[in-house]
């Protein structure tokens, strides 16, 4: 299943992530990190095609994104 | 070996820098160094180096930076109005702690000033120039023979101390000609400092910058700098006396003054006073226990300067008030004869 | 036959750049043009010899961020400072990144004459049309009516003139091989920029002379902006002054 991690000591909240999903998995986290933002969270995990739209957007390199990758196995 | 070939002063400035090694020059036409740029643009590409001239004195300073950063020899020179403008970048180079030599074949000024001889960039030289409290190294020839010893020894102390080395020269000894003696042989280009940014591949990242936001660590590069400059003063500390038995006056002049106050000497002596010369030949570090030393040994000290009195302040700082200090000088590119100097120091004797 | 599902990292930093927080305001572009840089030359294989000049400007912290040899020059001066590097080592690939106040003010004649030189360097040119890191004041490139802190009223033409369009100003000059506008404000967009930034440094490891990429960027904190809307911001406002695409390519012919 594709999925997104985001570094949250790292994230300024800018919330580019969150506008630019075409899958709106992205939103706002409870959370507060050690520098006072709430940084961005994966709400809805299910919705990840792995685009990588959003680690395209982060200014902060905040952002690992990871793909299903198949191979065939004989 | 030795060689004597009779050389222009702005000449020999270029063979000293062939012959040390001197990766890149970059420069800017202006009179009376003019000749330096020119030379350099044949000698330099001809030798598979590097030679530009630059859009400013402004961008050729920054040339100098860029390239000193790589860890090679690296020259510009220039003239008074030239040299303010390259304060702030030598002021970034001194605090980066990057060797480089820089040229003032000083003019008349202040302001556009003229094209003759004149000595009114002492202040600029030695007390910094640019901002904040770093200090540039200067070497002040007062022969072609100096300009062209000082220019190869000034490649090594700025390695030496990783710091601006300047030779503070003038129109006159720019322009004339004398026989220079060559006797070190020349080097090849070196290679590279292993700290000099030339990618990580040489094993470590270099970052060059002189920006330290955290004041204390601003201090600390300051306190490494003052140490350096303290070092300068015990070890390459240069200058030169001859003060005769029985000698009443001594001249401090540097320069082509040093070399008028020569002649002043001669005349002085068929005109019944004998007098000294201090030359000091670093203005920074400048020679201040030599020159108390010596001017005990005469009644009266008189700084010759083609300028309204700058070195005169060293003078007496040096001296500490133990002697009458007098100043002679012109200033607008004006230079003093013999003559003049003699009937100066004649007042100043009250003879 | 069995379909065997893994992971597989498909983003993460790049080599290019140090594994340090930078300092840049929230949303600010800085960020992912410094990541499209340390990913350009890290797939063109060129890292190791890679020496950065940065300016002054809320960028003057960039020795710390790309993970390669770098140098701080003076305001404006990255152009001649960049020169003084390649003439010295020829085979570093040599770059600068500038805001506009650093070259389009202070810094005109330097990249103005590394460009007539067709200098074999590349120059980043972080166009976000206001000087941030000293507080808003107006630049060269901020637009008409534009408020800034030293224009508090609106850029007025009657008073400080018109913006300049650096990109096009320097291709007039037989010297510049590649010059390319480009914007950072959507998915699309980024991924262009990192092509153009890949072809940039290309005419230069091909010895081909000077080349620049303009970027549109946002300060959403002077524009008083949220980043999403920073971004708007430039297509509605500076894309109509500031066209994007190549301006000049020619590299067929060197």
């Amino acid at each position: 299943m594709p999925k997104v991690i985001i570094d949250s000591e790292k994230c300024k909240a800018c919330q580019l992530c969150i506008e630019f999903c075409p899958q709106k998995c992205l939103g706002i986290g409870e959370e507060l990190n050690s520098r006072g933002f709430h940084p961005a969270a994966v709400l809805k995990p299910e919705n990840c095609t792995g685009c990588r739209i959003c680690a395209l957007m982060c200014p902060d390199v905040c952002i690992e994104v990871y793909r299903d990758s198949k191979k065939a196995v004989v | 070996m030795s060689k004597r070939q009779l050389m222009k002063g702005n000449e020999a400035i270029c063979k000293a820098a062939m012959d040390a090694g001197c990766s890149c020059f970059f420069g800017y036409p202006i009179t009376p160094q003019n000749q330096v740029p020119e030379y350099l643009s044949a000698l330099m590409p001809a030798a598979g180096r590097v030679f530009l001239q630059a859009e400013s004195e402004v961008a050729a300073i920054n040339m100098v930076y860029g390239a000193a950063s790589t860890g090679v020899r690296v020259m510009t020179s220039s003239s008074s109005p030239g040299v303010s403008l390259k304060q702030e970048g030598i002021s970034y180079i001194a605090t980066a702690e990057l060797p480089a030599v820089i040229v003032n074949v000083q003019r008349g000024g202040p302001g556009l000033g003229n094209i003759a001889p004149a000595q009114g960039d002492y202040f600029q030289a030695t007390r910094g120039g640019g901002h904040g409290d770093y200090r540039t190294m200067v070497l002040a020839p007062a022969s072609v023979q100096e300009m062209y010893q000082f220019t190869r020894d000034a490649f090594d102390l700025a390695e030496k101390y990783r710091n601006p080395v300047l030779i503070l020269a003038d129109a006159i000894l720019g322009q004339m000609m004398e026989p220079v003696e060559i006797t070190q042989p020349p080097i090849p280009v070196p290679p590279p400092l292993p700290w000099g940014t030339r990618g990580t591949r040489k094993g470590s990242r270099t970052t060059v910058n002189t920006l330290l936001i955290n004041p204390v660590d601003l201090e600390e590069i300051n306190i490494r700098l003052q140490e350096k400059y303290a070092r300068m003063a015990e070890e390459d500390l240069r200058w030169v006396e001859d003060i005769p038995v029985g000698a009443e006056l001594l001249f401090v002049a540097y320069g082509s003054s040093a070399r008028i106050c020569q002649s002043t000497i001669d005349m002085l002596a068929e005109r019944g006073i004998i007098a000294g010369l201090f030359r000091p030949q670093t203005l920074y570090p400048f020679p201040y226990a030599a020159l108390k030393a010596a001017a005990q040994k005469v009644q009266k000290v008189l700084v010759v300067e083609l300028s309204a009195g700058q070195m005169v302040e060293d003078v007496r700082l040096a001296i500490e008030g133990t002697r009458p200090v007098e100043f002679y000088g012109r200033t607008g590119g004006s230079v003093f004869t013999p003559d003049e100097v003699a009937d100066a120091a004649q007042r100043v004797m009250g003879k | 036959m069995t379909i065997e599902i893994n992971s597989e990292k498909v983003f993460s930093r790049t080599e290019g750049l140090c594994d340090v927080r930078q300092h840049y305001c929230p949303g600010c572009s800085h960020g992912i043009v410094h990541r499209l840089v340390g990913e350009t030359l890290v797939e063109l294989g060129v890292l190791e010899r890679t020496v950065g000049v940065c300016p002054v400007g809320c960028a003057v912290f960039a020795y710390d961020y790309f993970n390669c040899d770098m140098l701080e020059a003076s305001h404006g001066r990255a152009p001649a400072v960049a020169t003084g590097v390649k003439r010295a080592v020829p085979d570093a690939i040599v770059f600068t990144y500038q805001g506009d106040g650093d070259l389009a003010s202070i810094g005109m004649a330097e990249i103005v004459h590394a460009a007539a030189r067709s200098e074999n360097i590349t120059v980043i040119f972080i166009n976000n049309a206001i000087y941030g890191m000293t507080g808003g004041q107006m630049a060269p490139t901020t637009l008409l009516g534009q408020v800034s802190s030293t224009s508090p009223l609106g850029r007025d033409p009657k008073r400080t003139g018109f913006p300049i369009r650096v990109s096009e100003l320097l291709a007039t000059l037989d010297g510049a091989t590649y010059i390319t506008r480009q914007t950072v404000n959507n998915p699309k967009e980024v991924l262009a920029t990192k092509k153009a930034l890949a072809k940039a440094f290309t005419t230069q490891i091909e010895g081909k002379g000077f080349s620049l990429v303009e970027i549109l960027c946002t300060c959403p904190t002077w524009l008083g902006r949220s980043p999403k809307e920073s971004m708007t911001w430039i297509d509605e406002k500076m894309r109509e002054v500031y066209p994007l695409g190549v301006v000049v390519d020619r590299t067929e012919t060197r």
